[in-house]
């Protein structure tokens, strides 16, 4: 009786733990696990060497069955946003919106209003709608003005032996072991990804960049 | 009253009339943005710049609240709180002048992170890390956490706590594309 109690307790505490989870995934209580949970951030020169591609993952920890029923959240805007002065403070935005099927990408483009609180910025000059890839199909790319854009389930391309980093932040390992466990092995994620020219965000130099992701009100 | 059944029809047809050529309009504009809704006011639940910032930085009641400040007032709300976690995780940071492989000492290193941005070069290799760049960018293959765990644990010249500073996770369990959209096809 005592021993089970010891093992449920020990299990509920793993679990615990194992939520508390990696690079964003599952980070804060208001977000965890949510549809506005953010998982990940990237941001690389692209094939094309003109180019910047934005990647930002939500809904992180799908297994392979559950993927085909996970969707973007309709009210929920994903941002990218780049500061290209140096002062940290967004000079331009790309939003993304999924509406019946599609992902619906605004900007590169100044923000109405900077800070926690957007509108859509329906005006913006720079627009690209995409097809919202079915889980099982080869990916939709939609592309105009030198923009790519692509939204849809993919392979969490984030890898880390996360359990045992666990083990050891709770005391009860000193190392990580050789080889490691990739914790994030077999799962999937929701991918919005954008690529736009660097000419649309600065030319030349450096931006800092950071994605944000944003409930209706 | 005939009259004003004339009215009624007549404004009826010039509804419909309007509302064809409105119709007509979004049709011409390739549609779909005026046919949705994208009104009214998003606000902030995450943010994200570095990999692992919030994770292992910010202590737990504080996280919905790094999430939601913005970067420019990150560092003067939170840059304390990372060098105290940073300290308790890798404690030779607290020696007068450690340093870890970027001679970043705790105050300078924590001050850096606190800002939760990613810096991205618009001139040429984008990178976490690749033995040469350093904070170029972050692209899909980077062993992100392993430069992490080198700068906290690896101390002066990334030897300390060999144990600590690399979890042998080097690759993802899928291969990447060389072409948009880069991330590998789901399980």
């Amino acid at each position: 009786m005592k021993k089970t109690k010891i093992l449920i307790a020990t299990a509920i505490l793993g679990i615990a733990t194992f939520v508390a989870i990696a690079a964003d995934h599952i980070d804060a209580p208001a977000v965890s696990g949510g549809t506005s949970d953010i998982t990940d951030f990237y941001a690389f020169q692209g094939e094309n060497t003109s180019n910047i591609a934005f990647v930002a993952n939500v809904q992180g920890l799908l297994a392979p069955g559950a993927t085909g029923s996970a969707s973007f959240d309709e009210n929920v805007m994903i941002e990218f946003n780049i500061d290209n002065t140096g002062d940290n403070v967004e000079d331009l935005v790309i939003q993304a919106l999924a509406r019946d099927g599609k992902m619906y990408v605004f900007g590169p483009t100044a923000p109405s209003q900077t800070g926690l609180n957007s509108t859509v910025a329906t005006n913006a000059a720079n627009q690209l709608v995409a097809d919202i890839t079915p889980y099982g199909q080869s990916a939709m790319v939609a592309s105009s003005t030198g923009m790519m854009a692509f939204a849809g389930p993919r392979d969490d391309p984030f890898f880390m032996d996360f359990a045992q980093y666990s083990e050891i932040i709770g005391g009860n390992a000193t190392s990580f072991n050789n080889p490691g466990s990739d914790t994030f092995a077999g799962s999937n994620v929701l991918s919005v990804v954008v690529e736009v020219p660097k000419s649309m965000i600065g030319g030349t130099g450096t931006i800092n960049t950071w994605v944000e992701s944003k409930r209706k009100q | 009253m005939k009259f004003n059944n004339i009215k009624l029809y007549a404004y009826a047809v010039l509804v419909s009339v309007m509302t064809f050529n409105c119709s007509n309009d979004d049709d011409n504009n390739g549609g779909e943005p005026m046919d949705t809704d994208f009104s009214g006011t998003y606000a902030q639940q995450d943010q994200m710049g570095r990999p692992a910032v919030n994770t292992v930085f910010v202590s737990s009641g504080m996280k919905d609240a790094f999430n939601t400040t913005v970067p420019s007032q990150q560092s003067a709300s939170f840059q304390s709180m990372f060098e105290t976690n940073l300290t308790a995780l890798s404690p030779a940071y607290a020696n007068p002048g450690d340093t870890n492989a970027l001679g970043l000492d705790a105050p300078t290193f924590t001050g850096l992170l606190a800002t939760d941005v990613l810096t991205v070069s618009l001139d040429g290799t984008t990178t976490f890390f690749d033995g040469t760049n350093v904070l170029t960018g972050r692209t899909l293959a980077d062993d992100v956490i392993s430069v992490e765990l080198l700068l906290i644990f690896g101390g002066e010249d990334g030897t300390e706590n060999p144990g600590l500073s690399n979890d042998n996770v080097d690759a993802n369990d899928k291969a990447f594309l060389t072409s948009f959209p880069y991330l590998a096809s789901p399980w």
